[in-house]
């Protein structure tokens, strides 16, 4: 087994701290991510109470906006970012986002799917008698 | 890394990192949990039985006074991080006291919400969606409860203790559970609130 030359081994960064060697954690990456938080929250509570755009749209257009959001959280207060001494960090994420997928997209495809092809409890319950 | 680790050695360095994995693989699997709540929600969301549905009894300002409360204080709880990192203990309590009010308010909030659907007879047992409204929201306000007690014993222990490194390790698994606590609460009230209302 060859050693990886040392260019490729980077030192990890803990979640939460800020990354890059010998940086001092500061308060902009925060002041940032609430204006930006503050202003995809704003947004959302809008869409939701304005007749301005068409109704249908609105809970594909709120779903973009809180996966918008919780990425702002993850970059500018967890400071989970793209840079090598986050890998770890990131491939964690990246496994529990798949496992919540599955779970959420299985149960309601499954879910959705019994009940179109049940039957109706209380004729279930006749059947069984 | 910040500095003030770096200057302490690797060693301590590496302990961080490995106790920030760590705790950030927890966080991920209680995300997991959450996603089995959201799912069941999902599922239930029309199991009204013939009670109230959500159109019928959300109040949007007071979820977004909460939204407000909890971003505020996960804000708030940052700025007591970037302090503990800077040894300023005044500034890091200070930051900690303001984000305990906040978390506070927030619960207490939920709690008028909750006692006044039960006042209403529109509690977890009436119907299989509320079963699931509770049982999510309530999980989400158990873990901000948790946080406030956890919040109060980093406080006790900067004070009694100070900016040591296994307090410092400390502070930086609260630090990932608050803000944690705040990603949860956006897929919350998106799903449960916002589109709870649209529909």
């Amino acid at each position: 087994m060859t050693e990886l030359p040392p260019t490729l081994v980077t030192e990890q960064v803990a979640p939460g701290d800020a990354a890059g060697a010998g940086g001092e954690a500061s308060i902009w990456s925060y002041v940032l991510g609430l204006v930006l938080a503050g202003g995809l929250t704003l947004l959302s509570f809008y869409i939701t109470r304005s007749t301005l755009f068409w109704r249908p749209s609105v809970p594909t257009a709120l779903i973009v906006l809180a996966i918008a959001q919780m990425g702002v959280h993850l970059v500018f207060f967890l400071h989970i970012t793209s840079g090598p001494d986050s890998t770890n960090n990131v491939l964690a994420l990246a496994f529990g986002i798949l496992i919540v997928f599955l779970i959420l997209a299985g149960s309601l495809w499954i879910m959705a799917n019994l009940d179109r092809n049940m039957l109706p409890m209380d004729q279930l319950m006749k059947m069984q008698r | 890394m910040n500095a003030a680790v770096s200057a302490a050695g690797s060693a301590s360095a590496s302990k961080r990192i490995a106790v920030g994995y760590g705790f950030w693989i927890f966080l991920l699997s209680d995300i997991v949990m959450f996603s089995c709540f959201f799912a069941s929600y999902a599922v239930l969301v029309h199991a009204t039985a013939g009670g109230p549905n959500g159109r019928t009894f959300f109040d949007l300002d007071r979820v977004g006074l909460e939204t407000a409360c909890l971003l505020l204080s996960s804000f708030t709880c940052g700025l007591a991080f970037v302090a503990s990192s800077k040894r300023r203990a005044l500034l890091f309590h200070a930051a900690m006291t303001v984000t305990l009010l906040l978390g506070a308010t927030f619960l207490a909030l939920e709690g008028v919400e909750f006692a006044s659907l039960v006042a209403r007879d529109a509690g977890p047992t009436h119907s299989a969606f509320l079963s699931a409204f509770f049982a999510l929201v309530g999980c989400h306000g158990i873990h901000v409860s948790i946080g406030l007690l956890w919040l109060m014993t980093m406080m006790a222990q900067v004070y009694a203790k100070g900016f040591r490194d296994d307090i410092l390790r400390r502070l930086l698994c609260f630090n990932l559970f608050w803000h944690a606590l705040d990603i949860i609460w956006v897929a919350l009230f998106t799903v449960v609130y916002l589109i709870g209302d649209t529909a």
